[in-house]
This record gives structure tokens, C-alpha cells and sequence, in this order.
């Protein structure tokens, strides 16, 4: 977010005139929510989109929604680009980068995990990984947002690992049978009612964690970018820049680093689940 | 006391607390790391990696505090 300063000074300017004061709440609740406008930064201008609402259902495409459709045509560009180039023998440019991390991801995340049907679940591991870290990375742009910051964004990829992790093993072992691989075996039958309550609970849980884990460091990085820039305005002297903009630089350059540790862990925490709905340790 | 001061004041805490708890957990993480890669450097790889993952899930209990006191302090 480091078109934050840019709104900063504007907002600022034009606050000033109209005689408010500087409020970094504000401030920050504008830039993480979802907006039905898209600013573009150093000027006062937006663009409007469109509100639909069907069967009172909110369905207008906002800020996060048009955010996912550039990292969908961004990556979708990029691995057609990649994977056309199938013939030369030894690769190069965009394939090279590409089979990199999709040779890590195959091979010591879902082979280990997975075991022989990985590359079953591969397609779908690949894509969690590289949309996530295309949506966390576009949200470092300045004039962008993240769409990972979007708490609705996150549940649904947590929901659609959830609906992977029991494909999984329905797929294994039939329902009724992957039912009851959710208790661990060799159980005297008094722990029964206690340990079914948990396990169940912590079927629900995992996803959950997935879910909370991604948009609230995504979310707390852009907060922390934002309110240490805002410290220049809210202590009204530009002396505390020579502290606050390295800081910020330095918080930077720590989530490019989060963004991609964050879709790395979900990739990995994902693989690990289906793995255990796979191949149940008892 | 002004609920809303005492919802800001828990927030404030309750998030300091949870740093506290994360920082000193993720801290013991990476000195066990530097020790096995103090022992055998040719499992570097491997360590790294296993340090980073269980880095990221202490940081995710971490932040599901963190993500409580933005409850508190929104109310």
C-alpha cells in the first residue's frame, strides 16, 4: 500500500480545507474495506463500479472482486505463456521460474504429504498457491487492494479446502468410512463422547484457522504500512518522516516476504490435511 | 469507567499480550532452529523450511487474538 502517503496527503489537503481533523481510523477503515470505487492514487478521481443486487442478494462488483478478476487474467496470461513454450528441452524465462515452484510444490509438499495420488490434488494445490500469492502481491501496488484482505475472500478459499480435504478421502475410502476415520483407533470406549465432540469440532476448526490466518496477516500488514506513514500526520511534523519512512520501507519489504510465507503455509496446511484424509494415522 | 475506554483498554492489552506470547514462542522456534543447523548444516534446508511453517501457524494463533481486539475496538 504505498500509495498510502499519495491518499494520505490528499485526503490531508482536502480535510484541511474543510477545517477536520486528521483521523486515522478513518483512514485506515477506507483503504482495507471493500469499496464500491477504485481511487486512483495522487489524483481526487475514482471509478465508480456498478452495484447489482439480485434477489436482495449484494452481488456489485467491488474493489476485492476486481482485484481477483486482474490476478485471474495475470495468471492465466503468465502460465499460457509459460506452458506453451513445451518444446525446447531446457527451459527458460517464464517456464523456468514456473517449474520451479511447481516442482517444490509437487514434490515436497504434495508427494510427501500425499503420498502416490498427489498428483491428483496437484492442479488445485498449484492454484491456491499462485492466486494467493498473485492477490497478496497486487495488494503491495500502490492504487490496489488486496483481495486476501477481504475476510469473505478467505473464508471461501478455506470452504472450497474444506470441500477438497473430505473429497479426499470420500474419494478414498467412501463416505460412512470416512466418517469414522475421524476418530483415531484403538480408543477404550469411555473416551468416546469426549473425543468425538473434539474431533468433529476440530474438523471445523482447521479450515477456520486457514481462513483467519490469511486475512489477518494480510490485513494487519497493510495496517501497520498505513499507520506508521499517518504518524507523520497526526504528529504534524515532517522531522518524524526521517523515521517513519525507512520503518515503513522496512515493513515493506516484510510483506513481500509474508505474502509469499502466507500462501506457502496455506498451500502447505492444505496439502498436510488431505494427506491425513488420505492416509488416517489410525 | 466509560465502556467504551474499558473496550479499547482490553483491546490494547489483550493484543500486547498475545505479541508477548507470540514473540516468545516464535524466539524458542528460531533458537532451536539455529541449533540444529548449528549441528548439521547439511539439514539447513530442512529446518528452514520446517521453521517456517511452524512459524506461520504460531503467528496465525497470534493473530486470531489480534483479530479479537479489532472486534473489541470496533464496538
Amino acid at each position: 500500500m504505498s500509495g498510502a502517503p499519495a491518499a494520505v496527503a490528499a485526503e490531508t489537503a482536502a480535510r484541511g480545507e474543510g477545517g477536520g481533523a486528521f483521523n486515522v481510523t478513518d483512514l485506515i477503515m477506507t483503504h482495507i474495506t471493500d469499496g464500491h470505487e477504485i481511487e486512483i492514487p495522487f489524483t481526487h478521481m475514482a471509478i465508480h463500479l456498478p452495484r447489482i443486487h439480485v434477489l436482495g442478494y449484494d452481488l456489485s462488483i467491488t474493489r476485492h472482486v476486481v482485484m481477483m478478476w486482474i490476478a485471474c487474467i495475470i495468471l492465466f496470461v503468465v502460465a499460457r505463456h509459460a506452458a506453451t513454450r513445451a518444446s525446447r528441452a531446457v527451459p527458460s524465462g517464464w517456464r523456468a521460474l514456473f517449474e520451479v515452484f511447481i516442482k517444490y510444490i509437487r514434490d515436497e509438499i504434495a508427494r510427501k504429504s500425499i503420498g502416490h495420488e498427489a498428483d491428483r490434488y496437484l492442479p488445485y494445490l498449484l492454484t491456491c498457491f499462485f492466486f494467493i500469492w498473485t492477490c497478496n502481491l497486487l495488494g503491495l501496488i500502490p492504487g490496489m487492494s488486496t483481495a486476501t484482505s477481504n475476510i469473505g475472500v478467505t473464508a471461501t478459499l478455506a470452504a472450497l479446502a474444506f470441500v477438497m480435504i473430505h473429497l479426499a478421502g470420500i474419494r478414498q475410502f467412501g463416505v460412512v468410512h470416512h466418517l469414522k476415520n475421524v476418530m483415531p483407533g484403538g480408543l477404550p470406549l469411555w473416551l468416546y463422547p469426549i473425543m468425538l465432540p473434539v474431533e468433529i469440532l476440530g474438523l471445523f476448526t482447521k479450515p477456520f484457522a486457514l481462513c483467519i490466518r490469511l486475512f489477518a496477516n494480510m490485513t494487519a500488514g497493510h495496517v501497520v504500512i498505513i499507520g506508521l506513514i499517518s504518524l507523520i500526520f497526526i504528529l504534524k511534523t515532517a522531522w518524524v518522516a526521517a523515521v517513519s519512512v525507512p520503518f515503513t520501507l522496512f515493513i515493506y519489504v516484510l510483506e513481500l516476504l509474508v505474502c509469499f510465507i502466507q500462501a506457502y503455509i496455506f498451500t502447505t496446511l492444505v496439502s498436510t490435511f488431505i494427506g491425513m484424509s488420505v492416509h488416517p494415522a489410525h | 469507567m466509560d465502556p467504551k475506554g474499558l473496550a479499547f483498554l482490553g483491546a490494547g492489552l489483550g493484543a500486547g499480550l498475545a505479541l508477548i506470547g507470540a514473540g516468545m514462542g516464535i524466539g524458542r522456534l528460531a533458537a532451536s532452529a539455529m541449533d540444529g543447523i548449528a549441528r548439521q548444516p547439511q539439514s539447513a534446508g530442512t529446518i528452514q523450511t520446517a521453521m517456517l511453517i511452524a512459524a506461520g501457524l504460531i503467528e496465525g494463533a497470534a493473530l486470531f487474538a489480534l483479530v479479537i481486539c479489532f472486534l473489541l475496538s470496533g464496538k
